[in-house]
């Protein structure tokens, strides 16, 4: 009687170990996972701005200092990007600048009210905003699922085969710039108006 | 947030896949009793009958019946979401044109990555009246159909809220359930409407040649049994359609809740939905294009129904959504107990 209660109580500790292994492999992948989304809409992110900057800088010379913010905090990202094994930390800062960078170069594109009223500049702006947007939910994403991750792993009693399944804490997206949550500020003394658009 | 919704996503997938399951199983059911029922009664009648006349020893009905059943089954799980689709004359936006058109695709691919499923398909419905639906059988091939008067009159914020509403239906596998229970309610109204027309026309057979029945039918052997089968036989073909409806209308409106909650999750703005919310309620023009039978997929009851509006008993029965001013109130105690945690004062939005 007694060795059928431990053939069972065995069988049940082998179950549980197996599930919880898997439920934290499952888990890990989907961070995998969450973090190439991320990575897809950067890489998109990256490929719009030349577009952008042709399209506006023919009408912005004033604004030289914003456009080339913008193209190094671009050549930045994108370095930290092609890094391999960059933590998510360096590519927050970089991407961060980034994001920085634009929001300016939009602002400044808000006072140039002929600029604006060009079809293909409303077309990057919603596209620019999209982008933005699916880096931002991307992000949740990742944060969130890579919370659930963690939880996980330090829970008891699934820590105690965090181990063996080769589960680590992963790394958060957090926002430290402040620069993101910054308003920026625009500077328009240079007294003349801006120049017409031709596009 | 992170940790308590994915327990109540994978146990709503779970009811989800096990209702579909039984809606199948009792759908199934429901036409082979019509069947074998029909083949009993028969049978009963005939079994007195002199040798050389007929009798039905076969259950002819029954198996013909349970195979339509099984196909038309079949039938609704395949084309389920197309024929949705088509009922509502909604139109697929494969390449974008247009800025409406253009942010509407990117607030949905927005929406799916913030869901973390494939983007849908997008179809817009040519209606004045703002609503959207979903439909599909599971994540990996799923629609989103939202009316033209949603996309002019939702800012992209709203537009967001809405959509993330929908992916949450299609994320918990709402949509399986209800593309299914749309299909086969229209499969049992046709199924209906035909045996009826079929039963009024043997009526009139049966008294044409009522005289030379009754003369035959002279034997005692009618009991009380049969009588009751009989009357319980009938009373299902009559009945069919309105139990399918009411399927409908059970299944959908905890849903509902369920998935506002989950786009306050997705979009982290129940503000957004509340207005939202609050534009179609007030928009009351009813969706036209929209029918009955999938009035239950729509955000918001597309018929502008009363019983929609009300709480109680009688309208959690009728009605295929909870009273909008309820779900309006959540979403905005969700969102200022946000604004409170985050030490922003809260503004009279909208």
């Amino acid at each position: 009687m007694g060795f059928i209660i431990l053939l069972v109580g065995l069988a049940l500790l082998v179950f549980w170990v197996i599930g919880a292994y898997n439920g934290l492999i499952n888990l890990k992948n989907q961070v995998a996972n969450a973090w190439k989304q991320i990575d897809v809409q950067l890489k998109r992110r990256h490929d719009l701005i030349p577009n952008l900057i042709n399209t506006v800088q023919g009408a912005m010379q004033f604004e030289r200092e914003t456009l080339e913010a913008v193209v190094a905090a671009r050549n930045q990202a994108i370095q930290v990007q092609q890094t391999p094994g960059a933590s998510v930390g360096q590519t927050a800062a970089a991407e961060s600048q980034l994001t920085g960078a634009l929001g300016r170069l939009l602002a400044v594109v808000e006072a140039y009210p002929d600029l604006k009223a060009t079809g293909n500049v409303a077309q990057l702006q919603e596209e620019l905003t999209s982008t933005e947007n699916k880096i931002a939910f991307a992000r949740q994403l990742y944060n969130d699922t890579a919370t659930q991750y963690n939880t996980k792993q330090q829970q008891f009693p699934t820590n105690m085969i965090a181990g063996m399944a080769g589960a680590s804490p992963a790394e958060l997206w957090e926002i430290t710039d402040e620069a993101e949550r910054a308003v920026p500020k625009v500077d328009l003394s240079f007294g003349a108006r801006p120049p017409r658009t031709t596009a | 947030m992170s940790d308590s919704a994915p327990t109540n996503l994978f146990a709503q997938q779970d009811a989800n896949r096990r209702r579909t399951r039984w809606l199948v199983a009792a759908f199934i059911a429901f036409f082979a009793w019509l069947g074998f029922g029909g083949d009993w009664i028969l049978w009963e009648l005939t079994r007195g009958a002199p040798p050389n006349a007929y009798r039905h020893a076969f259950p002819w009905f029954g198996i013909v019946l349970t195979a339509i059943a099984s196909l038309l089954a079949a039938y609704a799980w395949r084309t389920g979401p197309s024929k949705v689709l088509w009922s509502t004359g909604a139109r697929e936006i494969e390449t974008p044109s247009g800025d409406t058109e253009t942010r509407l695709v990117n607030v949905v691919e927005e929406m799916a990555i913030a869901a973390g499923i494939p983007r849908p398909r997008v179809w817009l419905v040519p209606d004045a009246d703002p609503n959207a639906f979903a439909t599909g059988l599971d994540a990996e091939h799923a629609h989103i159909a939202v009316t033209d008067g949603l996309v002019r009159l939702c800012s992209r914020d709203e537009l967001q809220a809405v959509l993330a509403h929908e992916m949450g239906h299609i994320k918990n596998l709402d949509v399986r359930l209800m593309t299914l229970l749309a299909a086969l309610v229209g499969a049992v109204a046709l199924m209906s409407d035909g045996m009826g027309r079929m039963l009024r026309g043997g009526l009139r057979f049966g008294a044409l040649g009522g005289g030379g029945g009754r003369s035959r039918g002279k034997r005692d052997n009618v009991g009380p049994l049969l009588l009751v089968v009989v009357a319980l036989w009938l009373l299902s073909w009559l009945v069919a359609p309105m139990v399918a409806r009411l399927l409908a209308l059970g299944v959908s409106r905890k849903r509902e809740f369920l998935a506002d909650a989950m786009s306050a999750q997705f979009t982290r703005n129940p503000l957004a939905l509340a207005s939202a919310l609050e534009k179609i309620e007030h928009a009351d023009a009813p969706t036209l294009s929209i029918k009955r039978g999938s009035a239950h997929l729509c955000i918001a009851d597309p018929l502008g129904r009363k019983s929609s509006l009300r709480e109680g008993k009688l309208a959690d029965f009728f009605g295929t959504h909870p009273p909008m001013a309820l779900r309006v109130a959540r979403l905005k105690a969700m969102g200022y107990q946000e604004q409170k945690r985050l030490g922003e004062t809260i503004e009279a939005t909208a």
